[in-house]
């Protein structure tokens, strides 16, 4: 598990992930299963666009008065009987958390899949503590095995091939029979099954994320469709939520409001499986549940983003639809992004948390399709942030010396109509002629990154803009 | 300056506020005592019993099974029946539910205990707060009645639900709950039974959870 963000190699990693034959396999399920999915559970709701427009004014609402229903849901929380710890850095969270388990005298601790985890580190930390940390969702189990971060917030383990899973499960479960058969998905999960199972009754801490806070209430919620969240609250001592700031809903309607978008967008299912709210520690005459509730509230630069052009970014509940649609997601996987969160969520977030200086490149990673936004269950301008990131690289200096240089060209000749006119006449009628025979060009000076993957057809005619002149001037006539 | 009043005070500077200010109190206060509900999708409302309908189309599409009985003494020899065609041993574990404990086990040849489960029982027995017709999902409060552990350790779920407690909407169910007088350590709103589609997309059950999931929806 690493914390260590490898952003800044955006390029090389890309390139890797492209000529990389096993990921590009499994990268074809990303493609066909999540797309498809959600358009038929839209299809099925009419309401979804209704649902969409309110989720994003809640949110909105919600930031604007983040304070306050901060200090509503930590009363409430008191309130039943739970604990609030608040945490400004990763390092703090992870001390935070490590205390609560060396005060119960863990051993052991299960997780629930939590995003905000391996955004500060935590399994590491715990590791450090002489803890052992055992991930619980099959995907990240699978992973945590491979000692990978996921490559993707909702399906972790999505850059792998059943046989890799096969491998890790042989390597890894020495205590099982040599001979049995690992060949379908169904055995694989079974065998997690039977071997998570001792783990979750063995915990002796149990730690979860949150999709939503309910500030009303003082309640957690989760989903998951595994029920791998719920043996991880349910069956140890202590059970410790960790959540960053953002998270908080008002009320319960305004989870339900969330709720709606949530799966739909993520998995194309009407709700997931479990969605559970917990509130405070098991009560006097409950036969089952942990003693201890405490809840870990994670700013992590989050505070900053508030009032600022990336405040929308707060607004995203995790869903992944956005990755699910997006060509270059789908291309280079989730790893390549280097750090937790990929896709163009994670294109907007890494920069905010790590800084543009290492995560500066991963905004340049989108062709601005907007299918990202178009999909967003709380409609965040993903490009348009996107876009924001790219000026702020450009202002700072950032971006490389040739690319600023040839952006300067650009420039010049875009201000001066007449001089561009002529040179991309000028261009075309040359390109034209040295094309005249086959029609293409297999290679090109300065153009290599074309190139390299495909021919570039030899102009036929005038360039865009004089032929368009022309048309005008048909029309008029 | 200890780190929740950092936080607090990012944030205020952030947003440009001293959290003082009386409309936005008064706001989020009006807003926290009004609980307004979102767009409501029309699909589970109507009738009782085109909800009935409409909650039996929507949980069998989530892979559970339903069935609808005319009272709750039919609910141990429903039980039986299904332990047998799927081969599972005629034993279950139940809570404290009054509703539970009174029925007649032993005549449907069940071995019933109560309490909570420690992972060996392979059957178990809630009955749901409530239904949502909306999704197909139940609604289970912990507690003594009904412990949590009976909802994820066994393979084989077994839920009562009551036609009256069948409503359209989750929003229905949820203002119900705050009509309680608190809320249990956890409400857990099940949609189906568990699953995973983390190897390669493909969708299995039992991930975690039960890998069947029977709903008895009781008329009478």
């Amino acid at each position: 598990m690493t914390l260590h963000p490898t952003s800044p190699d955006f390029k090389d990693n890309a390139h890797r992930a492209l000529h990389d034959p096993e990921l590009q396999k499994a990268l074809g399920h990303v493609q066909h299963g999540f797309i498809y999915k959600r358009q038929s559970a839209v299809e099925r709701l009419p309401e979804f666009e209704n649902l969409r427009d309110a989720a994003r004014d809640l949110k909105d609402h919600v930031l604007k008065n983040l304070d306050l229903y901060l200090e509503t849901y930590e009363r409430n929380v008191a309130a039943s009987g739970g604990h609030v710890h608040f945490a400004r850095t990763s390092a703090e969270a992870c001390e935070t958390i490590v205390n609560i388990c060396k005060s119960h005298g863990a051993k052991s601790v299960t997780k629930g899949k939590s995003m905000v985890s391996e955004e500060i580190g935590l399994n590491a930390a715990i590791e450090a503590a002489g803890m052992a940390a055992v991930e619980t969702d099959l995907g990240e189990y699978i992973i945590q095995l491979r000692g990978e971060t996921p490559s993707h917030i909702i399906a972790p383990a999505v850059h792998l091939t059943k046989e890799q899973v096969e491998g890790d499960f042989r390597r890894v479960h020495k205590h099982l029979d040599e001979a049995r058969d690992l060949s379908e998905p169904v055995q694989l999960l079974t065998e997690a099954r039977g071997v998570l199972r001792q783990k979750f009754l063995d915990a002796d801490v149990g730690i979860t994320g949150a999709n939503f806070l309910v500030a009303e209430t003082g309640s957690s919620i989760i989903v998951t469709n595994e029920g791998n969240g719920d043996l991880t609250q349910s069956l140890p001592r202590v059970h410790i939520v960790i959540a960053s700031i953002e998270k908080i809903v008002p009320t319960l309607e305004d989870a339900s409001l969330l709720l709606r978008v949530l799966a739909r967008s993520a998995t194309g299912q009407d709700m997931s499986v479990y969605t559970t709210l917990s509130t405070g520690p098991r009560r006097t005459d409950d036969p089952d549940g942990p003693e201890h509730y405490h809840v870990v509230l994670v700013d992590n630069g989050r505070s900053a983003m508030l009032g600022t052009e990336f405040e929308d970014m707060l607004r995203c509940i995790r869903c992944g639809a956005c990755m699910n649609h997006c060509p270059v997601y789908h291309a280079i996987g989730g790893h390549a992004y280097g750090w937790v969160y990929p896709g163009p969520m994670g294109a907007v977030l890494t920069p905010s948390l790590i800084g543009v200086e290492k995560g500066g490149h991963l905004p340049n990673a989108s062709t601005f399709c907007g299918r990202c936004e178009s999909v967003c269950p709380v409609k965040i301008p993903l490009p348009k942030l996107m876009r924001h990131w790219r000026e702020r690289e450009f202002e700072r200096h950032l971006t490389p010396a040739v690319q600023r240089y040839g952006l300067k060209v650009w420039a010049f000749f875009a201000k001066n109509p007449g001089l561009y006119s002529l040179a991309t006449r000028t261009a075309m009628k040359t390109l034209a002629w040295l094309g005249r025979e086959k029609g293409r060009f297999a290679s090109l000076p300065l153009a290599k990154g074309w190139t390299d993957y495909r021919d570039l057809p030899a102009p036929q005619g005038d360039t865009f803009q004089a032929q368009w002149r022309k048309r005008q001037r048909e029309t008029r006539r | 300056m200890s780190a929740r009043d950092d936080i607090f005070s990012n944030i205020r500077r952030s947003l440009g506020v001293t959290g003082k200010e009386a409309p936005r109190r008064a706001a989020v206060t009006q807003r926290l005592a009004d609980t307004p509900r979102g767009p409501i999708p029309a699909r589970g409302q109507g009738s009782p019993a085109a909800r009935l309908a409409t909650f039996i189309t929507e949980a069998t599409r989530v892979s559970a099974s339903v069935v609808v009985l005319d009272t709750l003494q039919y609910v141990p020899q429903e039980v039986g029946r299904y332990l047998q065609e799927v081969q599972a041993p005629l034993t279950l574990k139940r809570g404290a539910d009054a509703r539970l404990a009174d029925l007649d086990w032993q005549a449907a040849g069940l071995d019933v205990s109560s309490g909570a489960s420690d992972g060996t029982d392979l059957n178990a027995i809630s009955h749901a707060f409530g239904g949502v017709a909306e999704t197909g999902s139940l609604v289970l409060l912990s507690g003594p009645d009904n412990p949590v552990t009976l909802t994820f350790l066994p393979d084989n779920h077994f839920v009562v639900l009551s036609g009256a407690d069948l409503v359209s909407d989750l929003d229905s169910v949820l203002a119900k709950l705050r009509r309680q007088d608190a809320l249990p350590r956890t409400v857990n709103i099940v949609t189906g039974p568990s699953r995973s589609a983390d190897i390669e997309q493909t969708l299995l059950l039992g991930a975690h959870g039960p890998r069947r999931l029977h709903i008895m929806v009781v008329l009478g």
